[in-house]
């Protein structure tokens, strides 16, 4: 291994990402659209579970009327929306665009009879008068116990996984697309002519895009933070590690791909099919649980689920070293062999 | 001169194909030896083999007299036929970049000098002519000062100017003592350059030596060229060894003695105001030798 050469090709992939505009405003383009994207979507307050419509000749009067009288209408986490035409809003009752719908004037309420929510709704709405104060009221042979706790709501869960998604992409297709697109344009056969090494060419590959990905992932975590007030319990040295490995993953599992591939089409599929079920079945977007003990043993094949569960554990559970050690020892693992694979079956030409 | 660079009995197929048949030669240091034919006589896979760049089926490479190793990469200079650098460097940075790579590289300034690259240094590599970029390449082939510097095809898309600015680049560095290996189509550019040639043809090196000598054991005649419209009647009935190229409306006329042939071109009252005269050619070699027009 010659640091010389290593550096001189780690230098010169940096300067082309740097002086690379369209690349490098992209890079920086992407996390603030994520980072104003989740702004959008989760500062306020907490969006209300159900929405109920309230039709009369005077809406707003007559719901401040019942919402006096009946509990059920001062109910939190229902939006009661004032409707002023009944039928329009009896066909959104039909559509679940609407979980229930009274007519307050004639005593009615419509319901979807294939809706949960309306279904739950009801039931509350029968409960509601009866039990108005529930703190008080006897439950079968069950007492009402208490705890409180800060809510882990669905942004904590999802920034976590967020972060590494994006770190994904950046990582198989930064690397991958990139090394295919110098084999068939000539510059590793080039590089090959030289006394440079694929070691030393694949090595100075990673540490160039591992800097690029863990700056801008550190840039979007700030980000966020700064209009979002996810959950971070844990520490962040840690959380660090776990993201540094997870893209030496990633990064070599790019790596893998290219090893041989020389058309850009080809090695565009290859990452599209790798990519596309991570994005899905590590728990990006929503948990495994309870879905196919099959789809849950796959996905402990990617890496990013690892990555995933790793950073979770940290940010909501404040877990320690000790509690993601089997996620540190798989990422590991896997960046080891995806290297070594890579390595082996690399070709420059 | 001392052998420095020696194939022996190199081979090489693809799929069905022999790219290259049993092919032996030896570069001698300080001059410059020339592989030539058409595209797809084996120019290329040859000079690979040599670089290290493509593994020989069969056959032995030896560099001073011993096989090649991993080590001769730091002795070998390599302009390949096409081949691209990364994207937003500039002339400089390629030949720091490159340089980097030896334990010994040239001095850059020298570089820049021996290849006249200094109105562009500063410019990106995708930005520049063709004649600018193949004296960049030259230039990244000399980085790590080579003893033998392989040129394959160096001026393959070049307008004749830039040809004729790559091949006294070429002379200068034959001159500073490195041996070059040059493949080429064409037969003007191996006779200026090459101290040595072997022309090839299906995978094979069908003749080789210095042009001069190989054009003096072929050809004992000059080529009279007239315009096709000067000649009125049918060229087949001129008591004269007449080839006709009818796409290019001329008649070439093969001679061992001028003045006789003048005298039967006048005698038969054919006007001598577009006569042409020139020798034979590497071409007219290529031709002799294979009966193929050169494949270019």
């Amino acid at each position: 291994m010659s640091w010389r050469r290593f550096l001189a090709v780690l230098k010169a992939r940096n300067r082309e990402f740097i002086r690379d505009r369209s690349a490098l405003g992209w890079n920086i383009f992407f996390p603030v659209l994520i980072v104003a994207g989740f702004a959008f979507a989760f500062s306020g307050k907490p969006m209300d579970l159900y929405k109920v419509g309230v039709y009369a000749a005077d809406p707003v009067q007559k719901l401040a009327e019942v919402q006096k009288t009946q509990a059920f209408f001062r109910t939190d986490y229902i939006q009661f929306i004032p409707i002023s035409k009944l039928a329009p809003a009896i066909t959104k009752v039909e559509r679940h665009q609407l979980d229930m719908l009274f007519d307050l004037d004639q005593h009615h309420y419509w319901i979807n009879r294939d809706s949960p929510k309306g279904y739950l709704l009801e039931r509350v709405l029968h409960g509601a008068d009866t039990v108005a104060d529930i703190t008080n009221s006897p439950a079968g042979n069950f007492q009402r116990q208490t705890v409180s706790g800060r809510e882990i709501r669905y942004v904590d869960w999802l920034i976590p996984g967020i972060l590494a998604m994006n770190m994904m992409f950046s990582a198989l297709f930064g690397v991958g697309y990139v090394i295919v697109r110098y084999r068939k344009s000539g510059v590793l056969k080039r590089l090959q002519a030289t006394p440079l090494t694929a070691f030393e060419f694949l090595s100075a590959q990673v540490v160039s895009r591992l800097w690029l990905i863990l700056a801008i992932t550190s840039g979007v975590y700030a980000g966020a933070d700064l209009f979002i007030d996810f959950s971070m319990f844990g520490n962040y040295a840690l959380l660090l590690l776990v993201f540094t490995l997870g893209a030496v993953s990633l990064i070599s599992l790019g790596l893998l791909v290219a090893a041989r591939i020389a058309s850009e089409e080809l090695a565009g599929g290859i990452l599209n099919v790798l990519s596309w079920p991570m994005m899905f079945l590590s728990g990006v977007w929503f948990s495994l649980e309870g879905t196919n003990p099959l789809v849950q043993k796959l996905a402990l094949l990617f890496p990013l689920t690892h990555v995933i569960d790793a950073a979770r554990a940290i940010m909501i559970d404040g877990a320690g070293l000790a509690g993601i050690s089997t996620q540190l020892v798989v990422l590991t693992l896997m960046s080891a062999v995806f290297l070594l694979l890579g390595a082996v079956l690399f070709r420059w030409k | 001169m001392a052998v420095l660079l020696q194939a022996s009995n190199l081979t090489k197929r693809f799929g069905d194909v022999a790219a290259v048949n049993g092919v032996s030669f030896g570069l001698e240091a300080g001059t410059c030896f020339g592989l030539l034919g058409p595209n797809g006589a084996g120019k290329t896979t040859i000079i690979e083999m040599l670089e290290g760049i493509t593994d020989a089926d069969g056959g032995k490479i030896f560099y001073r007299g011993k096989p090649v190793g991993v080590d001769f990469r730091n002795d070998a200079g390599i302009m390949f036929q096409s081949t691209a650098l990364q994207d937003y460097m500039t002339v400089r940075e390629a030949l720091e970049m490159f340089g980097s790579f030896y334990p010994r590289p040239a001095p850059i300034d020298e570089l820049i000098d021996t290849c006249s690259l200094g109105e562009f240094l500063d410019r990106d590599s995708r930005k520049l002519s063709g004649g600018q970029r193949q004296r960049l390449l030259l230039a990244i082939a000399l980085v790590n000062d080579p003893q033998v510097v392989f040129l394959d095809e160096p001026t393959t898309g070049l307008d004749p100017q830039a040809r004729r600015n790559l091949w006294a680049l070429v002379k200068r560095i034959r001159a500073q003592g490195k041996t070059i290996l040059l493949t080429t189509h064409y037969m003007e550019e191996a006779y200026e350059l090459c101290d040595e040639i072997a022309i090839m043809d299906h995978g094979k090196i069908i003749t080789r030596g210095s042009p001069k000598t190989l054009l003096a054991e072929h050809f004992d005649e000059v080529v009279l060229q007239l315009p096709r419209a000067d000649i009125p009647a049918d060229p087949a009935e001129l008591p004269l060894p007449v080839t006709l190229h009818e796409e290019e409306e001329t008649v070439e006329i093969l001679s061992r003695d001028i003045n006789a042939t003048i005298r039967i071109l006048l005698d038969n009252d054919i006007s001598l105001a577009g006569l042409q005269i020139r020798p034979r050619t590497l071409e007219d070699l290529f031709l002799a030798l294979t009966g193929e027009e050169l494949r270019a």
